[in-house]
């Protein structure tokens, strides 16, 4: 992975590195953290038990965690339903689901 | 200011403790931070606590995340808040949402971090900013409350009250409240109860302003200084208080005092306004039950006019604004009044005041010593115009001049006197001493012994005042004394009182029985003149013969001398 395949994703690596003090090894190590992470997986667990406070903790936690790294593409599916779910709204999430796992199987290909 | 100041009395770095479920979140604060900050770090809310207890003496700040499993943020947040130790620590809330920004900073956060995170010198900057707020704040309570009772230090009280009454116009009153012989307290029970009794108080102060509002500080080691809105009285108050002390302490040994300026007027400055309370209070310095003591204007008045008063009186003496009255004696053994002897009486010719009674300065010299300064004036005064009258006029009667208490102490008194006589080529015999009753009640020995001395030299003694004072009538046998003058108040109210004519008759008798003469002052009308004649008085001196006159005048009374003046 490097920064300029994350650029090319559409992550927002300027700002991500920026929180790690231009350390192109930091903000790439962290990146590489959210790889074997499975809450997107749960998440996804969640909404179909309809557990949506559970759902919205796994939200909140991720929308944070892609927040500070700026990964754009997977932030902004992720922190629209983290709102949605924030409300209890009983919708159908798939859509927004399924754009964050792509997302996020694109980023694990970088 | 501050961060050189800090710097300067901390030389390793802060510890700052991040609190976040999501390590990455943890990494990116903590890679952030590191190189200025020492970073613990806990995953929930539990294990957060845990290390704030754990480390809350070196603790500087905390990162707080709020949604955390275990134990949230808010949870947390509420815990340091209640503990009065760890609620110095400043903590820092991070989150993604508006409305937990605005609950958190109610419940007690310092400030708050967005997520995602703002870029790091910001968080940097507000981190700083945090610490050093309440760096400064903490120095600021260690400096402005006393250690002891929690309650302000006087001077940052003045400034609270000062600006209290910026936005309050209601009527205030300044009070001051003290223990009574604290130091006592303290030698006698030990330190420790001499702290419990300011405790005690401080905890009666703090609940009351929780129910009338205003504002209290300790202002010196037993003073409290309290500024209150507005109360009638304050005798149910201090009653309360002293109750309060009886039950905490066991003893009802130990009484309050409390002095009231009530009404403050804010065209005075915040401490005299205390001032004026303290006046109010310090006469109930040695009392023995709790007493309030309300400041009274004319009271104050007084005190300053005495205190000017005071410090006049060396230039008073040089420039010359004393000056020597006589007040003409009768002797009224014959059926003519004659005139034989005279008081030397001072007067005061102030150049603000104008003439100043002496009632009111002679008791204020008598006090301080100052007395003797006058006293010593007057003989020299009285002796200069005693040798003009024998050597101009071939004519005198004996001039009874003052000495006080203070004087038979002075050393060199007695020589100071001979001389003045000698100068003046005066005869002992030539200045009657007048000697208060009251001056023989302390030192009996010593003054009786100069009093002897003075007889041998061939003065002669008055005592005067008699009848006011202390004299015990067993001792009364031994004192050497030439005659006794009557205290005026007797001889006031003889011709309205027939007691007052009774006591006056068995003083005669004593002065009969020691086989003095008897002088009677005061005299206003015949038939006080005429009851003092009845009951074999001898010498009169009164505004029936005579007010006191100058020098001058009485050189003309003294060539008409056995005639009865009369002046109105």
């Amino acid at each position: 992975m490097t920064l300029e395949a994350l650029k090319q994703w559409g992550a927002n690596v300027e700002e991500g590195m920026k929180r790690c003090l231009n350390n192109e090894g930091f903000y790439l190590s962290l990146v590489g953290r959210i790889l074997p992470d499975d809450r997107l997986a749960r998440l996804e667990g969640a909404l179909n038990e309809k557990d949506f406070t559970k759902a919205f903790e796994l939200a909140h936690a991720l929308k944070g965690m892609y927040g500070n790294l700026s990964l754009t593409p997977l932030y902004a599916p992720i922190s629209e339903m983290t709102e949605l779910l924030r409300a209890k709204t009983d919708m159908d999430y798939t859509a927004l689901l399924e754009r964050a796992k792509e997302q996020f199987k694109k980023l694990c290909e970088l | 200011m501050l961060p050189n100041r800090t710097k300067r009395i901390r030389s390793t770095k802060r510890q700052i403790l991040v609190v976040d479920d999501e390590e990455i979140n943890r990494q990116l604060l903590g890679f952030m931070l590191e190189s200025d900050y020492q970073i613990l770090y806990a995953e929930n809310g539990k294990e957060a606590l845990q290390l704030i207890t754990e480390n809350q003496d070196s603790l500087s700040l905390i990162l707080l995340d709020l949604m955390m499993p275990v134990m949230d943020g808010y949870e947390v947040l509420q815990t340091i808040q209640k503990d009065r130790n760890l609620r110095r620590i400043p903590v820092i809330v991070l989150t993604s949402e508006k409305s937990a920004e605005v609950k958190s900073l109610q419940m007690g956060a310092a400030d708050f971090i967005p997520k995602p995170y703002d870029m790091p010198e910001v968080i940097r900057a507000r981190v700083h900013r945090s610490i050093e707020l309440a760096e400064d704040s903490s120095l600021i309570h260690a400096t402005e409350d006393d250690p002891l009772t929690g309650l302000a230090h006087k001077d940052f009280f003045l400034e609270y009250c000062h600006q209290r009454d910026q936005f309050d116009t209601s009527p205030m009153d300044a009070l001051v409240l003290n223990v009574n012989r604290f130091h006592l307290a303290n030698e006698i029970h030990g330190r420790a109860f001499g702290d419990k009794i300011l405790l005690v108080i401080a905890g009666q102060i703090a609940a009351l302003l929780n129910q009338t509002g205003g504002l209290a500080c300790r202002s010196g080691a037993d003073s409290f200084y309290l500024y209150l809105p507005h109360r009638d009285d304050y005798n149910d108050l201090l009653c309360q208080f002293s109750e309060a002390l009886e039950k905490e302490t066991g003893t009802g040994a130990i009484s309050l005092r409390m002095g009231v300026y009530p009404y403050v007027d804010r065209a005075l400055d915040m401490e005299q306004r205390f001032d004026r309370a303290n006046l109010a209070c310090a006469p109930l310095r040695t009392q023995h039950i709790s007493q309030v003591s309300v400041y009274d204007m004319k009271t104050h008045e007084k005190e300053v006019y005495a205190e000017k008063l005071l410090e006049d009186i060396d230039t008073a003496l040089s420039d010359g604004q004393f000056q020597v009255y006589y007040q003409p004696k009768y002797d009224i053994r014959q059926d003519k009044p004659k005139l034989c002897s005279a008081e030397a009486l001072v007067r005061w010719f102030h150049p603000v005041y104008g003439m100043i009674s002496p009632g009111f300065f002679i008791p204020l010299f008598e006090e301080n010593g100052l007395i003797h300064k006058l006293d010593l004036f007057v003989w020299n005064a009285t002796a200069a115009q005693l040798r003009i009258w024998k050597e101009e006029y071939r004519t005198c009667v004996p001039i009874s001049v003052n000495v006080s208490r203070i004087d038979l102490l002075t050393p060199g008194f007695e020589e100071n006197l001979l001389s003045i006589v000698r100068n003046n080529a005066l005869q002992p015999e030539d200045l009657l001493l007048e000697i208060t009753e009251s001056a023989y009640t302390e030192h009996i020995d010593q003054i009786l012994e100069t009093i002897h001395r003075l007889r041998n030299h061939g003065f002669r003694i008055e005592m005067d005042d008699f009848g006011s004072g202390y004299s015990s009538l067993n001792v009364l046998s031994s004192f050497p004394v030439d005659a006794l003058k009557l205290d005026m108040k007797f001889v006031r109210t003889i011709d309205t009182n027939e007691k007052a004519y009774g006591m006056l008759k068995i003083m005669m008798s004593i002065a009969a029985f020691l086989e003095v003469p008897v002088i009677a002052e005061g005299v206003e009308t015949e038939k006080q003149l005429s009851l003092l004649r009845d009951a074999r008085c001898d010498i009169v001196q009164g505004y029936y013969f005579s007010k006191p006159v100058p020098a001058d005048s009485f050189t003309t009374l003294l060539g008409a001398s056995g005639r009865k003046e009369k002046t109105s």
